[in-house]
């Protein structure tokens, strides 16, 4: 196979992976705000965000996979699963390794959701916050087309979205209406420091 | 008038003491049989909701997944109830007596004794009866002070303050005989129900339904309170009337049109329908109605149903859990909603909405506040029919002359 | 032998956020606060892929199924 083909299929999935992910980051904040429309009911938003993730980790492991069986790059499997593992540009490179082990992390406990409860889940799934910003930074800093102007066109578009997405959020997602119930009803339910 | 937990030294001696209590009464005898003899006796939980006593005790001695627990709940959130703290002040060695004999009858190892930190009597009562107590014992048994609020005294409620320090129902399942305090099978049981106990495993059952009229067995407090001289806690023998534990308590000293049976979780009664009923959980419970955790108050004359219900309306939105929406945020607007009507400046809608609302409570909440709240105001809705429609319609009451009633 | 199962909910743990009206309205409607009425009885079998759809797509987890014998609040 030829080693150009390997190298541009790494690179293009992986800059496909980075904006399926920006998209999944976007509806991820979206829940909170509750977006509706007529023709775009909400349970929608979460069936598309679920959807888009196992696609993004699809053109994730044809990202990798080609990386690692790309003679030139010797990357070598190590350097896919473990963080800071190889030799060829390691900071950068173990960041990506990162950001798809968190990512494998997210999507595995939401698969199994309703085995392991809300609380875990809602816990691991707080990792996306790190994990997107950090395959983001590993796409300037790793492959060589880094800088190059049409990879950073594509990263200033994805960071909009997803800072757009998350002003939003923090602006018109509506509050819990029991949140301030519970604690003062909690607070007068105890002596004050638990136990 | 036949007395059981009350015999013994008058309430102006305080508590009975450890060494009058064995003298009067004897030693406690080993549990053999008792869930066999509690059953043959009819004993129904003291709680409130009235669960027969053998049977929860049944399902829990039947748990494989850890050693029981007793929890001896004497959280008495009810407003209008003093028996729970006023048994455990002069008579606590019955109580700490029926948790013994329970642990032994469903193989539990700890007692808790669940008491309201703002019931000062009855928790130094418990605390010296405990110390009376033979090391073994006292080894077994541990006093808890608990806030006290209306939910506090729900067993999942105590449950939770026990293992986290916050007095919240939780929902259900698992249900407290299957994991409960420290994750164990935990039998809850009210403190009076829990001297009947004593009483039933020292003189056997065949006593214990002597004791009752009729087909009813036993005794049963009762907080009288209301148009009478002043409140008070009288023991009756179950089947007696509702004219009989008022008469007991020195007799009403007004007209009245409605009596509340059951406290805040239970419902108005007409007067006229409400002297003549027996005090018994079956007869009780067919009609509608129930005694709940023994509490009558007489709705004195020159007080509004109407506004009384608003009142205590508004006391249970504000002690609402406030876990659950549709209780914290229908409860809420119910009170707000009886409140306008009960001060005579009711909004448009307000009294299709209480209805409507009042619709929407039962069995929505994690436990069963909404649903007491729901079964009093239909109640109120029914009796005081008339009053409603009147402070409604009209903007007029005819009770109170006054518009400022509502405070 | 088909189980006949019912929905059950824990009231605590539901903050209202009306996913499951939307993903099954034969079952469950809104209240005026937003919390969800939720008819009870055996639930219809044309229905019940809808209903496991609202069990998961619930974001707290409040929902369930249930088999229908077991008491429990609505």
């Amino acid at each position: 196979m030829s080693d150009q083909l390997l190298w541009y299929t790494t690179r293009g999935a992986g800059a496909v992976s980075l904006v399926l992910l920006s998209v999944v980051v976007v509806l991820g904040l979206l829940a909170r705000v509750r977006f509706e429309t007529r023709g775009w009911p909400r349970f929608l938003s979460a069936a598309v965000h679920r959807d888009l993730a196992l696609m993004t980790l699809v053109f994730l492991l044809l990202h990798i996979v080609t990386a690692v069986v790309d003679p030139f790059t010797h990357l070598g499997l190590v350097a896919a699963l473990v963080p800071f593992g190889s030799y060829y540009r390691t900071v950068w490179l173990g960041l990506g390794t990162i950001a798809f082990e968190l990512l494998i992390a997210i999507v595995a406990t939401s698969l199994l959701r309703q085995h392991i409860g809300a609380r875990v889940w809602r816990g691991i799934h707080w990792l996306a916050y790190l994990s997107w910003p950090v395959a983001v930074i590993h796409g300037v800093g790793t492959g060589t087309d880094g800088t190059a102007v049409w990879m950073l066109a594509i990263d200033i578009v994805c960071v909009a979205a997803v800072a757009a997405a998350l002003v939003w959020r923090l602006v018109a997602a509506p509050p819990d209406p029991l949140a301030d119930e519970r604690r003062v009803a909690a607070e007068r339910a105890s002596f004050g420091t638990g136990r | 008038m036949s007395i059981a937990l009350l015999a013994g030294p008058p309430p102006a001696q305080g508590m009975e003491g450890f060494a009058e209590h064995q003298q009067r009464l004897g030693s406690l005898p080993p549990a053999t049989q008792l869930i066999d003899a509690i059953e043959r006796s009819n004993l129904r939980g003291k709680g409130g909701a009235g669960f027969p006593v053998a049977t929860k005790w049944r399902t829990v001695a039947s748990q494989r997944s850890g050693t029981p627990v007793v929890l001896a709940n004497g959280g008495e959130g009810e407003p209008l109830s003093r028996k729970d703290r006023v048994l455990m002040e002069q008579r606590p060695h019955l109580v700490i007596d029926g948790a013994l004999v329970a642990a032994a009858a469903v193989d539990a190892d700890d007692i808790v004794l669940y008491v309201g930190a703002d019931h000062t009597g009855a928790m130094q009562a418990m605390h010296r009866a405990v110390i009376e107590r033979s090391a073994a014992e006292r080894a077994r048994l541990r006093l808890v002070s608990a806030p006290v609020r209306y939910i506090s005294g729900e067993e999942t409620a105590a449950i939770h303050f026990i293992n986290d320090g916050i007095a919240l129902p939780m929902s259900i399942p698992p249900r407290p005989f299957e994991r409960g305090v420290d994750g164990r099978p935990t039998l809850v049981q009210n403190v009076e129900t829990l001297a009947h106990v004593a009483l039933i495993a020292r003189f056997g059952d065949d006593w214990y339904r002597s004791l009752g009229i009729g087909t009813a067995s036993g005794t049963t407090l009762v907080t009288v309170g209301g148009a009478v001289p002043q409140t008070v806690l009288v023991e009756i023998p179950q089947g007696a009337s509702v004219a009989d534990a008022v008469n007991a308590a020195g007799g009403i000293t007004s007209d009245s049109d409605a009596v509340l049976l059951g406290g805040y979780f239970g419902g108005w009664v007409e007067s006229g329908a409400a002297w003549g009923l027996s005090l018994d959980a079956d007869p009780l419970r067919q009609l509608g109605y129930s005694l709940g955790c023994g509490v009558i108050a007489v709705l004195p004359s020159g007080r509004c149903g109407v506004v009384e219900t608003a009142r205590i309306l508004a006391y249970l939105a504000h002690e609402s859990a406030r876990q659950c929406g549709p209780c914290t945020f229908g409860l809420r607007a119910i009170s707000a909603a009886a409140g306008r009507v009960a001060g005579l400046t009711p909004t448009p809608g307000d009294l299709e909405h209480i209805q409507r609302w009042a619709g929407l409570l039962a069995g929505r909440g994690a436990c069963h506040h909404p649903d007491g709240a729901a079964g009093l105001l239909a109640s109120a809705l029914r009796v005081f029919a008339g009053e409603f429609q009147l402070h409604y319609h009209d903007r007029r009451c005819s009770v109170v002359n006054t518009a400022a009633v509502a405070s | 032998m088909r189980d006949r199962v019912t929905l059950g909910i824990d009231r605590i743990k539901c903050d209202g956020h009306g996913v499951c009206a939307d993903l099954v309205p034969e079952l469950i409607e809104l209240d005026d606060w937003g919390y969800p009425i939720i008819r009870g009885g055996a639930i219809p079998q044309s229905v019940l892929p809808h209903a496991r759809r609202a069990v998961s797509g619930c974001p707290t987890l409040a929902l369930r199924l249930q088999a229908v014998a077991s008491p429990s609040r609505r």
